[in-house]
């Protein structure tokens, strides 16, 4: 092999275009000046965000719309400080994520610098894994290592730290030998794991004989890209699917086996489906809180089934009676094969059919329509809007009210359509996801749904949106009110709204927009909803946000109160009659 | 505060010899509110990778050995790691002492070191320094012996610990 002196910027540049990177989302500064310059010449386009929070979060939106990985690059101190929330986020939600910091020089580490705060430190417990590159001639081999870790086993982000030295051209300890195929050290690192049969085949026992089963489906099989998989698993078996939030999409909404949404805003026939089952098939889901209620009294009766290719959630909240350690694809396929070639025992599911069938009739979702002059429901502008644009959209979320009620309302028909902040939930994630989706998939329509509160977060970004020309759609649910929060103090706290009031008419949403180069459109009543919708719709060459004028006093409903068990579902006032 | 056998529980954690991986492993404990009681950490006999004995009260309090056990093995540098069950381990820590001993008491005392195994280090006028290489137990009742003589300074190495053969 020839060598080929370079410089550690030119190759952190080439080894990201070996990764096959096309994109990244960043700003620049001082610590990382000498890796900005060789971007000019580099086949990898770059969108320069305004707060590097919004970098991060672009990188999220497209790592989940595409399954690629998202790549972002900051400098160093305050702007990797601006990125640690994205990455905890992509660390709670499994996003695959490689994020470059700047760094002071070597020699400077530990001395204050300007700009200097010790990343790998305070990103270690939000990331995968994160590497302080100290010798340039490292830089290929760990950002091949980098990638591997962040796609691999359960995905999740990677940060790279790099100190200005080793990258700077004008200084000798950047200078490098480019390696074409450096050789990974990762000697403590096994992704791969030898699937157990005999579990499988106890599995396929219990969900054989069990008489209340439910697939408890979560984001791990969109990351194990197990949609199909799972689908034939379903149609063979004649099982019911609850998709968590993080699972929206990875079964059809439209499918008759399918119960949406579980959890403390989940569907009443998911939540409670879940609670009477004798079996649990959890696949790539981790028994989070906001799911299980309080677990003491979770699924009571149930036996469980914990696929997940991380063994360290087996048996983390609830213990498997069943656990296998595989990736959920490779699982449910040896599944689907075992059931394809055994004769299938038939066991008489009919009582529990109609249990569920009459839950769903008893208790759907529902919303009183809004009185005339009143302001708009926001579950029926979602509603227009679902009905309204291509099935094959793609859908942003914020954090609050707004996105349980497209969680909700939305019917998910493709795998990787929803795109939302669920384990940390961070308010601002939803317009700069939105971006980065769009970034991903130019050819499809993306809308962000924002509540007020977000959208002040991080609006900013649709001036990236504008100036980098990714045009995306914004129904801002404006509900004058961190509505969340408010409702939590309309039930819990005898009304006493505390630091929840946002504003009536500050700021004005539509000039606000306006200003970022966007369209701005302001809806008060019901009429006007479609007609909004149509237009955005055709609007192709800018952003556009549509200002909804959404009643506060609304809440989301049904809803599992904090630290009570899921058989405490609180209904709507019209279903509370209802024979449970 | 006596420690019996069984009353701990050892780790033992094979890493790759790196800056930085003492601070993965610790930050897993300290984010739980769990306190390591002794570490002991060095190279194998593979320079590439050290042997990290982490010596953890049994009562975690609510915390799962297992989960610290399955985070930590999650840790991209950590390439094996298991607990070292006492009843199949041979344990063995270190202990150094300066004691205070005038020349009237140090018959006693060598005479109580003898007993133990342990060695004279060093003799000063007014204070001998020790050192003692047993289980921890034991040198758990032999640093109790001492502190009437009035310990002047003290270091132990807390467990490490081989399985039995
Ligand atoms: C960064 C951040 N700060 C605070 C919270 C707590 N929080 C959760 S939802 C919510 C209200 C969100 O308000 P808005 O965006 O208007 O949405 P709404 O609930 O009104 O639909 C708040 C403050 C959070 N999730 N994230
Ligand atoms: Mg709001």
């Amino acid at each position: 092999m020839t060598s080929e002196n370079i410089d550690g910027g030119k190759a952190l540049i080439r080894a990201l275009e070996k990764e096959g990177v096309e994109v990244m989302f960043g700003l620049p500064g001082g610590a990382i000046l000498p890796v900005y310059d060789p971007i000019i010449d580099s086949t990898i386009r770059h969108i320069l965000v305004r707060h590097e929070q919004g970098a991060g979060h672009m990188a999220q939106g497209y790592a989940q719309a595409t399954g690629k990985p998202g790549v972002a690059m900051v400098t160093s101190g305050p702007a990797a400080t601006n990125i640690v929330t994205p990455l905890c986020d992509a660390y709670l939600d499994s996003t695959p994520l490689v994020v470059i910091t700047g760094q002071v020089p070597l020699a400077a580490i530990g001395t204050d610098a300007f700009q200097e705060c010790d990343t790998t430190g305070i990103t270690m417990g939000v990331t995968k894994h994160n590497f302080l590159v100290k010798d340039a001639q490292d830089i290929p081999r760990i950002v091949k290592e980098a990638f591997h870790i962040a796609t691999t086993g359960r995905p999740g982000p990677v940060l790279i730290d790099l100190p200005k030295d080793i990258v700077d051209p004008n200084n000798p300890r950047s200078e490098l030998d480019w390696v074409e195929n450096p050789e990974m050290e990762l000697p403590g690192y096994k992704p791969e794991k030898n699937i157990d049969l005999t579990a499988i085949e106890n599995a396929l026992e219990l969900i054989q004989t069990s008489k209340r089963p439910v697939f408890y489906v979560g984001g791990g099989i969109l990351k194990a890209r197990a949609a199909e998989a799972l689908r034939e698993l379903v149609e063979i078996t004649g099982i019911h699917v609850v998709t968590t939030l993080m699972a929206r999409g990875a079964f059809p909404d439209s499918h008759e086996l399918c119960l949406g949404m579980p959890g403390m805003h989940g569907n009443y026939t998911a939540v409670t489906s879940m609670q009477k089952a004798d079996l649990l098939v959890a696949l790539g889901a981790r028994f989070d809180d906001r799911v299980t209620g309080k677990v003491d009294g979770f699924a009571p009766d149930a036996k469980i089934i914990h696929v997940d290719i991380d063994p360290a959630e087996l048996g983390k909240v609830r213990k498997p009676d069943v656990a296998i350690n595989g990736d959920c694809r490779l699982v449910i396929e040896a599944m689907v094969d075992l059931l394809r070639r055994e004769e299938s025992i038939q066991i008489d599911r009919s009582e529990w059919k109609s249990m569920i069938s009459g839950w769903q009739e008893r208790f759907p979702l529902t919303y009183e329509d809004s009185e005339p002059g009143s302001r708009l429901k926001p579950q029926y502008v979602l509603e227009q809007l679902r009905d309204l644009t291509p099935e094959d959209t793609i859908v942003a979320s914020g954090v609050g009210q707004h996105q349980m009620w497209t969680s909700q309302y939305w019917s998910f028909d493709h795998p990787y359509t929803w795109i939302n902040s669920g384990g940390l939930g961070t308010m601002g994630f939803s317009i700069p996801a939105a971006i980065g989706a769009k970034v991903g998939n130019p050819d499809r329509m993306v809308w962000a749904v924002d509540g007020d509160g977000c959208f002040q977060m991080t609006a900013q970004e649709l001036v990236t949106s504008t100036v980098e020309n990714v045009p995306i759609k914004v129904a801002l649910l404006n509900n004058s009110y961190l509505g969340m929060v408010r409702q939590w103090q309309d039930m819990f706290y005898e009304e006493r709204f505390s630091e929840v009031f946002l504003s009536d008419d500050v700021p004005n949403y539509k000039a606000w927009a306006e200003s970022m180069g966007c369209v701005g459109i302001r809806v008060d009543s019901p009429e006007e909803v479609p007609e909004a919708i149509a237009k955005a719709n055709e609007i192709e060459d800018r952003s556009v946000v549509i200002d909804f004028r959404t009643a506060p006093e609304e809440r989301v409903y049904p809803m599992v109160p904090a630290g009570k068990d899921n058989s405490s579902i609180v209904v709507p006032p019209s279903q509370e009659s209802q024979e449970r | 505060m006596k420690k019996t056998q069984g009353n701990y529980t050892i780790l033992v954690i094979t890493v790759e010899n790196k800056f930085g991986v003492l601070a993965r492993v610790s930050g897993l404990f300290s984010r739980r509110g769990v306190n390591i009681k002794s570490l002991a950490v060095a190279p194998t006999d593979k320079a590439e990778f050290s042997r990290i004995t982490v010596d953890l009260d049994i009562e975690l309090e609510g915390v799962s050995l297992d989960q610290i056990i399955n985070q930590l093995d999650k840790l991209i540098n950590v390439v094996e790691i298991r607990a070292l069950d006492p009843a199949e381990s041979v344990e063995r820590e270190l202990m150094i002492v300066t004691v205070e001993a005038e020349a009237s008491q140090r018959d006693e005392l060598v005479d109580h070191l003898d007993k133990v195994g342990g060695k004279v280090l060093n003799i000063g006028t007014e204070s001998m320094m020790l050192s003692l290489v047993e289980t921890s137990s034991v040198i758990d009742d032999f640093e109790s012996f001492l502190s009437s003589y009035g310990i002047v300074e003290l270091q132990r190495t807390g467990r490490v610990a081989l399985d039995s053969l």
